[in-house]
């Protein structure tokens, strides 16, 4: 009954192709803004901040940035882990080289160098596609992992290899508490991913998706696929990159290549598989399920009092995981967003189907 | 209607548990001690008895009546030895109330480094972590205790030095770094160079990618190369299967040296034979069945079936370890309140100020039962490390022994690196050194 849309008539083109095209849509997106900006931070302890929501919104932007490669322009990449290191020791570098560089041009400057060993890793995707391109990109990530173990001017010379940042300001406010870095996150990731929906919808989009749907037709109707092909890939690798910059500048604040080493690559593949496959919500579903969902599995049964040593909680954990994300497949291929929209399908007829 | 005095009881009942709540926890007096452990992963064979020492030393202060009256509550989190998911555990276990960490993984030490001085917790890394961490001026929060990387790096060499009958004799020499590929293994590099320097010897660097089962090339590169000596900066699965490739290889065990993480029961264990003659730093202690403090948690704690692991695993290395470290954090609490109030619950930073100000001498320690286990250890201000005593503990197939004196690592080498490795990290981050009047409080 809430969410019905008789009465709602668009007049102007504009209207027709906003975002959120139904009344009902916009106000919960302006409530759900509203609570992300205000009602959280006032009552979320610190805990929450640091543990979940910085990683969430930080791993919503990689699965973004992987799922315009992998959802929207149909080139699967194993190599994410790798881009997030690009974006994350290029923008350590910029950071102690380039003395009074802001933090924000420095993590800019690290997805711009993503961007560029991204596309570098993409062209290969002219010529092979499917699982032969997972496994080019997968060259990615051991090459990158090979680079910033081994040559010593990416770390600024550290002995042992790990890097650290400190002391980061944006326009001259410190980013110290929880809380502040929780609004950085949110505001980098909300205007990414409001420029990415905007891609998506846009020419350049319709590009992706018709390479991801039959690159021959494409290709016959005027496509030119080198040109999706790795504007998809750069795209993507500067969302990723700028994520691995937060993920190392503002999550961890110190890391190593191990932090952005295979599993990351997996785990952001499984986001954006679970989430939803070409869906810019669906990265966010994806990513909440993955950080949320370790966590809360490790936790509950010690809500219910019931004594579970570390290692059984952790093995229980695996196999959870591994069972729903297996269920979540059989059930669903279109992931978390597909339900989403089906329920909202569902919701708009409610209560009288036909 | 029915709902309504239902819906009132239980606000009352919420609103009643949480007025009472702080209060009821006040009164029970309780230090709690997170546990950072990995029991899962690549390298559980080895973490899990770390964590069962540490939980079990726990259980001992209280079944001993606590400290000082107050009981010590604790908490495990699984780690997995990676970074994210250890600053997960610290951000949960903190919000509990800890007072000091033990990240126990040198990659979630150098991220919680980051993090302790805002927080203002202290970080116990007994035995690791970053080795300029010793140098308390600058590093307020760290505390390598008993030694880091870099004094391990030291005594192996002056161990091989002395084997060849003095350090001159290593001029012409071959000295090989079989490494974990990772800040963990190349810790000790800066180290090695500098005494490969000194004395001439030349340094082979040998990485070995993560976790370690790879090792092939590496030891082709041993076998072309022929080092006079290996030392093997490993952990978990990557030292057995370094010590078997070594069988493979033909490379004497007994030219090999391991960094106290590759000394302990789950490295050999498995080569047994094969691992003969192999030696490995120990920092401080080794095996110890016979210690006092062994026989206490044997008696007061296994004996009342309350034990962590199995009784068998009492008293081996990394059991050791584990309780050791357990120790030296509950003695940084009992210092504590030695100065701010006996019986006290304490806070992070008077936790710190025990840390800092910790003089554990042999009286106390034959007195907590580590007689013969380990040696003094004092912290002050600007040595946050304490101690640098190290020994050599060789297999012979089924067990580790003694296999050389006590060593101290040469204070003249370490000193000035560690003070212009801080230097650089307090330049880098734009840090003071703290002032004089800092270590007074």
């Amino acid at each position: 009954m809430l969410y019905r849309e008789n009465g709602q008539f668009k007049t102007s083109y504009r209207a027709d192709q906003q975002i959120f095209p139904i009344r009902q849509d916009r106000i919960a997106v302006g409530l759900l803004l509203a609570v992300a900006f205000v009602v959280v931070p006032g009552l979320a302890p610190e805990y929450t901040f640091r543990a979940i929501l910085i990683p969430f919104l930080i791993l919503s932007l990689a699965a973004l940035g992987l799922n315009i490669l992998v959802g929207y322009c149909g080139q699967i990449s194993l190599g994410t882990g790798a881009f997030m290191a690009v974006g994350a020791y290029a923008a350590y570098n910029f950071h102690v080289r380039v003395e009074g560089l802001p933090l924000v041009v420095s993590l800019l400057l690290g997805g711009l160098c993503a961007t560029g060993v991204g596309v570098l890793f993409g062209i290969p995707s002219l010529r092979i596609r499917g699982l032969y391109l997972a496994v080019a990109t997968l060259a990615a990530q051991f090459f990158v992992d090979w680079a910033f173990l081994r040559i010593r001017w990416f770390t600024h010379d550290s002995a042992s290899g790990s890097v650290s940042v400190s002391g980061l300001q944006v326009a001259g406010l410190p980013l110290e508490t929880p809380a502040q870095k929780y609004y950085f996150c949110l505001i980098t990731v909300l205007v990414f991913a409001l420029l990415a929906k905007n891609l998506v919808r846009g020419a350049i989009g319709r590009e992706w998706m018709a390479i991801r749907d039959m690159d021959v037709a494409a290709a016959v109707i005027g496509i030119r696929p080198v040109y999706a092909k790795l504007t998809a890939f750069a795209v993507s690798s500067f969302l990723v990159g700028v994520a691995g910059g937060l993920w190392g500048f503002i999550h961890l604040g110190a890391w190593e290549p191990a932090a952005f080493g295979i599993d990351r690559s997996f785990q952001l593949l499984f986001m954006v598989i679970i989430g939803g496959l070409g869906s810019i919500m669906g990265s966010f579903f994806g990513a909440a399920f993955i950080v949320v969902l370790p966590i809360l599995l490790n936790q509950v049964p010690g809500w219910f009092g019931l004594p579970l040593s570390t290692a059984t909680a952790s093995h229980l954990e695996s196999m959870i995981f591994g069972a729903l994300i297996v269920f979540f497949l059989v059930v669903e291929p279109h992931g978390l967003a597909r339900l989403w929209s089906t329920a909202k399908e569902k919701l708009r007829l409610w209560p009288f189907p036909h | 209607m029915r709902l309504k005095p239902l819906v009132l009881a239980t606000l009352t009942a919420a609103v009643c548990s949480s007025v009472l709540a702080p209060a009821v926890w006040a009164q029970a007096k309780e230090q709690f001690f997170p546990v950072l452990v990995y029991r899962t992963g690549a390298y559980a064979p080895n973490g899990v008895p770390w964590a069962n020492g540490y939980l079990d030393y726990l259980k001992l202060v209280n079944a001993q009546g606590g400290l000082n009256g107050v009981k010590l509550t604790y908490e495990e989190c699984e780690t997995g030895y990676a970074t994210d998911r250890g600053v997960e555990c610290y951000e949960r276990l903190k919000g509990k109330g800890a007072t000091l960490f033990q990240p126990l993984s040198t990659g979630i030490t150098f991220a919680l480094t980051e993090k302790a001085p805002q927080d203002k917790v202290p970080l116990i890394t007994a035995g690791y972590g970053r080795s300029e961490s010793a140098d308390g001026g600058v590093f307020k929060w760290n505390f390598p205790l008993l030694g880091t990387y870099w004094v391990n790096a030291d005594v192996l060499v002056q161990h091989i030095g002395k084997k060849e009958g003095g350090l001159n004799k290593l001029r012409g020499k071959k000295i090989a770094l079989v490494y974990h590929d990772s800040p963990f293994g190349k810790e000790p590099i800066p180290l090695l160079q500098e005494r490969a320097k000194m004395h001439g010897f030349e340094l082979q660097m040998l990485p070995v990618t993560a976790p370690g089962v790879e090792q092939k090339s590496t030891w082709l590169q041993v076998r072309q190369a022929r080092p006079d000596y290996v030392l093997l900066w490993g952990w978990g699965v990557m030292n057995s299967t370094a010590l078997k490739e070594a069988q493979a290889t033909g490379y004497p065990r007994e030219k090999m040296y391991g960094v106290w993480w590759a000394g302990a029961e789950p490295d050999v264990k498995d080569v047994g034979e094969g691992a003969r003659g192999y030696s490995a730093a120990a920092m401080q202690h080794g095996v110890h069945p016979d210690a006092k403090v062994v026989q206490n948690i044997l008696n007061l704690v296994h004996a009342k079936g309350q034990g962590t692991g199995p009784r068998e695993e009492v008293g081996t290395v990394l059991y050791m370890r584990g309780m050791l470290s357990a120790m030296l954090g509950v003695e940084g609490v009992k210092r504590a309140q030695e100065r701010f109030g006996k019986g006290k619950v304490m806070t992070a930073e008077q936790v710190r100020w025990g840390l800092e100000n910790l003089s554990l001498d042999q009286a106390k320690l034959d007195a907590l039962g580590f007689a013969g286990v380990m040696r003094p250890v004092s912290t002050s201000c600007v040595d946050h490390m304490g101690s640098s005593w190290v020994r050599v503990h060789s297999w012979d197939g089924k067990k580790w022994s003694f296999s050389s004196d006590w060593y101290q690592a040469d204070e003249q080498i370490l000193k000035p690196m560690v003070k212009s490795a801080a230097d650089r990290y307090a330049a880098e981050k734009k840090l003071e050194r703290r002032p004089p009047a800092d270590c007074q409080s």
